[in-house]
């Protein structure tokens, strides 16, 4: 179980909550979790294939999960997950 | 009998030897360092003297002379026109110095005479009254003013996130500004965009900031750029300034100012906002990680919408772009720990700020070693054409 940030993006996707508790040992089972609590969200952060989309960054509390073991990092009670796509804003 | 002006210069004439222009600046033609000393004011000091002269105001002149001079060695005295030193020569003579001569025509002579001058680089009065709480600091000091004030940073938009930064790096000091912005104040932009005025809806946003900064303070260039950023004008943009600051609103110039900035080896200053959320990291070229090692693909449009669409709150581009401001001034400074390597996220909403590690990606394809950057069609790549399509959220 840990903590997921939500960012404003996907925010529509979670009935606008911006920090979710979801169950899970590693990062693919939490997200796999989110998936089945907020549908969604899937079709935002996942490929057709079933990939997650190049552009989608996770953190695991402050690094960058693609240096630890990505979807197979294991995630604790205190560890916080962080999705992160760019965002573009400077308001015009 | 009491002598006039006139009568002293003569008396001083047949005591102290004169020394012509010439011949000093033969001397220092020939590598001799001869001990010429100014004794102007401090305020002809500052706006040039003859390299190597050593200051010491007329006034100060009796009570200093002995911490620069021994009695026997040559001394050189040297004012405006040369005669405040046939003055002094008679006085260090009677202090029981030999061997003074004064320097004929003074600094005018020999800056007439075309040779050399040095010019200090200090601050001047009003200078010194506006950036004094700056002086104050010693991380800042007196060099450091100076080294804002021969900056120059260029802010890609006068937008949410160009307003408060050019404001603060304009009051900071920073001696050049350049401006890129092809848009005119709407004023819708005015919940935010602090640096214009209901007044100048209309105008080029680069032109309303020059008049806003320059009712600040009038000693900062202000170069405006009334056109769209583009990968024909950005290196000769950026190779004219020292630092740049991405205040813009869209993917495909956020890309090319990174690989711009990496070409001329700019470092970069980001910040992007959208409703409650901040982020800001700083770029610099091939010390710490670039915008494409942190996102090497924009998302598609569905998942990046820009403050238009979404809306943003609008007090928080004054602070991400006062993050922007700061971290110029530590990198123009040389001082501090910027926000290399380190995405700083804002939540407003919690008033809470996260920060992530960001690492220079080996195989990224901007800054990477293997990495052959050349600017591509960022508009059709930011579209998303050819990448896979996102669902959209069920209703």
């Amino acid at each position: 179980m840990s903590k997921v940030r939500i960012p404003p993006v996907l925010r529509q996707a979670t009935d606008g909550a911006r920090e979710l508790t979801i169950e899970g040992a590693t990062v693919g089972e939490v997200l796999e979790a989110l998936y089945e609590a907020h549908p969604g969200v899937r079709g935002q952060l996942v490929t057709p294939e079933g990939e997650l989309h190049k552009f989608v960054n996770l953190y695991v509390n402050d690094e960058d999960a693609r240096l630890m073991s990505w979807l197979d990092t294991e995630l604790g009670d205190r560890d916080t997950l962080l999705i992160l796509p760019a965002m573009a804003g400077g308001a015009p | 009998m009491a002598q006039s002006y006139q009568d002293l210069l003569a008396t001083a004439r047949e005591h102290v030897r004169e020394v012509q222009v010439s011949d000093l600046a033969a001397r220092h033609a020939a590598g001799e360092a001869p001990l010429v000393i100014d004794i102007r004011e401090q305020s002809e000091w500052d706006e040039g003297h003859i390299p190597g002269a050593i200051h010491i105001p007329r006034s100060f002149l009796e009570s200093r002379i002995a911490g620069v001079a021994a009695r026997d060695r040559e001394i050189i005295l040297s004012c405006a026109s040369g005669q405040r030193s046939l003055l002094g020569g008679t006085t260090l003579q009677e202090m029981g110095y030999e061997n003074v001569s004064s320097l004929a025509g003074g600094f005018s002579r020999w800056k007439q005479s075309g040779h050399h001058y040095d010019v200090p680089r200090t601050l001047t009065p009003d200078q010194r009254a506006r950036f004094s709480r700056h002086l104050l600091i010693p991380e800042v000091g007196e060099e450091g003013q100076l080294k804002l004030l021969n900056s120059r940073v260029l802010m890609i938009g006068a937008g949410a996130l160009g307003s408060p930064a050019a404001y603060y790096l304009a009051a900071a000091g920073v001696g050049t500004i350049g401006i890129v912005d092809d848009d005119v104040v709407d004023v819708s932009n005015l919940q935010r965009q602090i640096i214009h005025t209901t007044e100048r809806v209309g105008m080029n946003k680069g032109e309303s900031a020059k008049l806003a900064i320059e009712a600040l303070n009038p000693g900062v260039q202000v170069h405006v750029h009334p056109v769209r950023v583009s990968r024909e004008n950005v290196i000769e943009l950026m190779s004219d300034y020292d630092i740049v600051l991405d205040g813009t609103d869209n993917f495909p110039t956020r890309y090319l100012l990174n690989d711009a900035s990496l070409m001329t080896r700019t470092p970069l200053m980001h910040a992007s906002i959208l409703r409650f959320e901040g982020h800001a990291s700083v770029f610099l070229p091939y010390e710490g990680p670039c915008y494409r090692c942190l996102f090497p693909e924009p998302p598609p449009p569905e998942l990046a919408p820009s403050c238009g669409e979404a809306g943003v709150l609008g007090v928080l581009p004054g602070l991400m772009g006062n993050i922007q401001a700061t971290e110029a001034i530590k990198v123009l400074l040389g001082i501090g720990d910027p926000l290399v390597g380190r995405l700083l996220i804002y939540d407003a909403l919690e008033m809470g700020f996260t920060e992530l590690k960001i690492r220079r990606d080996p195989g990224c394809p901007a800054c990477g070693a293997r990495a052959e950057l050349e600017f591509r069609d960022y508009d059709a790549w930011c579209a998303g054409i050819g990448r896979h399509p996102v669902q959209p959220i069920p209703a």
